[in-house]
């Protein structure tokens, strides 16, 4: 009966694997109209003139539109995008024009006919570029750019966010420091490349209601930002998710929506589809952002770290949207897992001419964590010190502090010593040097530690429904996004074990609508077993305060004696005496045919506690509620002569709290490293001199394919945080986060050089060991 | 144009572009969505059928093409041990890559009962799952072709 700890499968595992599990693209109507994209092919340019008069003659056309459909500047962070371009476009992939036609066909043929003259613009074409005084400006309305809280630009510049985080004294740091090392990283902008690409319709029916079915992670955000841009009630409008075919985080930015809307709007509120090309997922939609970091760390003689000077250069791409605050999330948990009292850090997002960014899993974490960790391997090789013992020595432990100066305590971290020790142990740590196999081949480990707080807004909610059906099941409602981390499932999972009844008779609905389903702020940052759990227990809890009410009508007896159990409320002191929950949740009637009570309705909400925002300036502040840490391990064996490198094994053990259902923790935490291993050894977008991407498909763009992989050895120690339900600590992000070091650490040993850039492409490696550049 | 496909057993007709793709008449025309568009180029394997038992990425033919020959899409499978095993060994995440993997799984346990395992990474090299780390499909392949009666696995 224990609906805990037990790998349940998936609620809708028969309808995944019977090819009945409905995605947003999978509704097909013969009502329904279809929008297609003209983008741009430069990077930056003026539009000077567009002559869409062909395609609008073009057979099937019902609308095209252009920049001037809408004035509307959208983005979460700063309002800074327009919906379809205006006047000049900043990223190759940018929506330049939109046509609406019966078929997609049609709309595609219209869609070539478009003719649109540029004049291009120069390019900024990386971070450190945009930076330089003589970069082109690519947003000289900065300073008029309507911006969320705590985001500070700097007009004039291609600086869109600023913020610092500085903690204790660095003279003192760098005083008592005996050694320096610095180290720089960089990789560029790369993709989620989830295998749903992603799609949007929208409608306006003509009482006004707008009606948006899309493939995100986040239709609450949807329907509160489309009210905001819009000017509209948000009452006034609809947003339903069905299952979602992959997020990572890239299905978070609010684009294709507007898209559909204002194509609705030009056709008379009728509705249009509009569903990305793999080119387009790839180009027009955001991107995993791209990164150039320093790290400056000084320590004692026996590797205690005194100081770090951290300097983060983010890609924030042409628009803004969530880079800012990807971009803050790595500056506030900047230091790792490590307790360093020093530290000042300068967090940097920069507009380039690259696709906007939008959350990639972890959060900005594997991002600070591939900057950090490089530069204590750095610091080991400086001191001599196996890289392990350097980690142990600074591991943070409560009672330290956090960069943003938060208190840390046994169940607000995680216990990185243990997941240090059993990653030793598992990667037979004891002989890390590089071993020759044979005499072209040898075999290296590298190791990497993580920690990452949760980012959510500080009033962040979320809601949970349970009702009772009249065999006495229940019905769980919750607006989490079934984006494949089976959440939905651990949630029931955690409704039938306060209910003490069978998680089979707990049944999900899977479709988020925002009309009837109680909000839960966004599918993101692993908050959704939290979060949602909470209060789905809360919805639990209330049920049974109402089942037991009725029952102590029905049983005459005080509802404080009754407990309930295996789909009954008895009596504690004489279970005898009792009533099956199936003649209580729809109310009871008395043999006589009178009648009490009515269908049991159970409802949850839980907003985290004593959350404040980051003080841009100080860094301080509550951004997150928890650090959740692990310890990774990565052994490669290469090929000398060229570098090539194959993935023997990848560990990693993690803080999980407690482990609500195994084999779901499994599969989420090697999907994670799988992830973080392809993105490390060969992800990334190639762009030109100009600006423009080199391999937007997915033939050149390559992923990790089946047997690419290693073996994986994965570890959960639970040790509980005391706010999550049943002390289980967030888990779908962080098998990735310290991958790209662990690698980075293992192909360097291997190499005999130190490698700082992603992706790990046995060419590059080859080349700097030859002298080149990492 | 019209045209009549096999489909599952069944013959279907649809009036369809000489041009169109068997994965977009499947799915808008026969509401058959299990086959799943990934990148329309042959890469990713999503939208992968059998045609007469072999497995096609329905991205990669044309409608037309198809007439004449039996075409089957996860819909017709109807709980075969590859479905069983991608649920019990947790397979898949989001799901999205699960109908073009199972359909190449059921024609490998078709074409060749006892591949292995160079020639099931062979094979399942043409999808790509994008959530998992691929262990637990190598777990449910493995569970499909050894779980067949002992005699059958003799060489
Ligand atoms: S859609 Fe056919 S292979 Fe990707
Ligand atoms: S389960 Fe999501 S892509 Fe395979």
């Amino acid at each position: 009966m224990e609906a805990i700890g037990r790998s349940v499968p998936k609620k809708e595992s028969f309808d995944k694997v019977a090819g009945s599990a409905m995605y947003t693209a999978d509704r097909i109507e013969p009502r329904t109209l279809h929008a297609r994209l003209t983008i741009s092919p430069f990077a930056h340019a003026r539009i000077a003139a567009v002559d869409a008069s062909e395609a609008r003659r073009s057979p099937g056309v019902r609308a095209v539109l252009t920049g001037d459909a809408s004035d509307v500047l959208i983005g979460e962070e700063i309002r800074d995008r327009p919906v379809i371009a205006r006047d000049r476009v900043r990223y190759n992939g940018e929506i330049v024009a939109v046509v609406v036609a019966d078929t997609e066909a049609e709309a595609m043929r219209a869609a070539n006919l478009i003719r649109v003259r540029y004049e291009p613009l120069p390019v900024v074409n990386d971070p450190v570029e945009a930076l330089r005084p003589s970069a082109p400006i690519l947003h000289e309305k900065l300073a008029e750019y309507q911006k969320g809280e705590g985001v500070v630009s700097i007009p004039g510049t291609n600086v869109a966010s600023i913020i610092r985080v500085l903690k204790g004294d660095m003279d003192r740091g760098w005083a008592e420091s005996e050694t320096i090392v610095e180290n720089r990283v960089s990789f560029a902008p790369s993709d989620h490349a989830a295998m749903e690409t992603r799609s949007a319709s929208a409608e306006i029916r003509p009482d006004g209601h707008v009606i948006i079915e899309t493939s995100t992670q986040v239709p609450f955000a949807v329907k509160k930002f489309m009210a905001r841009y819009f000017g509209i009630d948000p009452g006034w409008i609809v947003v339903r998710t069905p299952f979602v075919g992959g997020g990572y985080g890239g299905k978070t930015a609010i684009q294709l929506e507007a898209v559909a809307y204002l194509a609705s709007r030009a056709v008379g509120g009728r509705k249009v589809k509009l569903v990305n090309t793999r080119e387009e997922d790839m180009l027009t939609s955001p991107v995993r952002i791209g990164l150039d970091a320093t790290v400056r760390l000084g320590s004692t003689r026996d590797g205690k770290i005194r100081a770090a000077q951290i300097v983060y250069r983010f890609d924030g791409g042409a628009y803004n949207d969530k880079s800012s605050d990807v971009a803050r999330a790595a500056a506030a948990d900047c230091s790792g897992p490590y307790g360093i009292e020093h530290l000042h850090c300068e967090c940097l997002t920069v507009y380039t001419n690259h696709t906007f960014p939008a959350a990639f899993r972890g959060y900005g974490h594997s991002e600070l964590t591939f900057a950090m960790e490089r530069a204590i391997d750095a610091l080991a090789d400086e001191l001599k010190m196996d890289p392990w013992e350097l980690r142990m020595r600074n591991a943070a432990v409560p009672g330290d502090t956090a960069p943003t100066r938060d208190r840390l305590t046994p169940s607000n971290l995680g216990d990185i010593r243990t997941c240090l020790n059993r990653v030793r142990s598992l990667a037979e740590w004891d002989d890390w040097q590089v071993r020759q196999v044979n005499e072209h081949t040898v075999r290296a480990k590298g190791i990497a530690c993580f920690w990452k707080n949760s980012s959510m807004d500080t009033d962040a909610t979320s809601g949970a429904i349970l009702l009772f059906n009249s065999d006495g099941s229940v019905n769980l409602v919750t607006g989490v996004v079934e984006i494949g981390t089976g959440t939905k499932t651990v949630l029931a999972q955690m409704v039938a074990e306060r209910l003490r009844m069978s998680v089979d008779r707990v049944h999900v609905k899977f479709t988020v609508d925002t009309l009837d389903t109680p909000e839960h702020w966004k599918t993101v940052a692993s908050r959704g077993t939290f979060l949602a759990g909470r209060a789905a227990l809360k919805a639990a809890d209330d049920a049974i305060r109402q089942l037991k009410s009725i029952a102590a009508v029905v049983l005459r007896a005080d509802p404080d004696d009754l407990e309930l159990a295996h789909d009954k409320v008895f009596v504690r002191a004489d279970p005898a005496v009792q009533i099956a929950v199936k003649d209580i949740c729809y109310g009871y009637k008395y043999p006589n045919g009178n009648a009490i009570g009515g269908q049991i309705v159970g409802r949850g909400y839980y907003t985290q506690r004593r959350m404040n925002p980051l003080n841009p300036a100080t860094g301080e502040g509550t951004p997150g509620p928890e650090w959740n840490v692990g310890a990774q391990a990565v052994e490669i064996e290469m090929d000398t002569r060229d570098c090539s490198y194959r993935l023997v094994k990848a560990i990693s053990v993690n803080d999980a709290g407690k482990v609500l259902n195994p084999k779901g923790a499994l599969g989420q935490v090697t999907g994670a490293m799988a992830m973080g291993l392809s993105y490390a050894s060969r992800e990334a977008f190639y762009y030109t001199d100009n600006g423009t991407v080199l391999n937007p498909t997915l033939r050149d763009f390559t992923l990790l394919r089946f047997g690419e992989n290693p073996e994986y050895v994965v570890e959960f120690i639970e040790n509980p945080c005391l706010d999550a339900p049943f002390g289980a600590r967030a888990m779908g992000e962080h098998g990735l986060i310290a991958m790209p070091a662990a690698l980075a650490s293992a192909v360097s040993r291997a190499a005999g050089v130190r490698l700082n850039r992603l992706p790990l492409f046995p060419e590059t490696v080859w080349r700097a060991k030859n002298g080149g550049i990492g | 144009m019209k045209l009549e496909l096999n489909v599952n057993g069944e013959v279907r007709h649809a009036d369809v572009r000489p041009a169109e793709l068997l994965l977009d008449v499947l799915r808008e025309n026969f509401g058959l969505t299990g086959a799943k568009p990934g990148c329309r180029n042959g890469d990713c394997g999503a939208c992968t059928v059998t045609v007469d038992g072999w497995p096609m990425k329905s991205c990669l033919m044309l409608a037309v093409e198809a007439a004449g020959k039996a075409v089957q899409t996860v819909e017709g499978l109807g709980g075969t041990p590859e479905q069983t095993a991608f649920v019990e060994k947790f397979a898949f995440q989001c799901g999205y890559c699960t109908p073009g993997f199972i359909m190449n799984v059921h024609a490998l346990r078709r074409i060749h009962p006892q591949a292995d395992e160079a020639a099931v990474r062979d094979w399942l090299q043409s999808n790509i799952c994008r959530c998992s780390g691929y262990e637990e499909i190598r777990e449910a392949v493995e569970c499909v072709l050894r779980s067949r009666p002992p005699a059958d696995n003799e060489p």
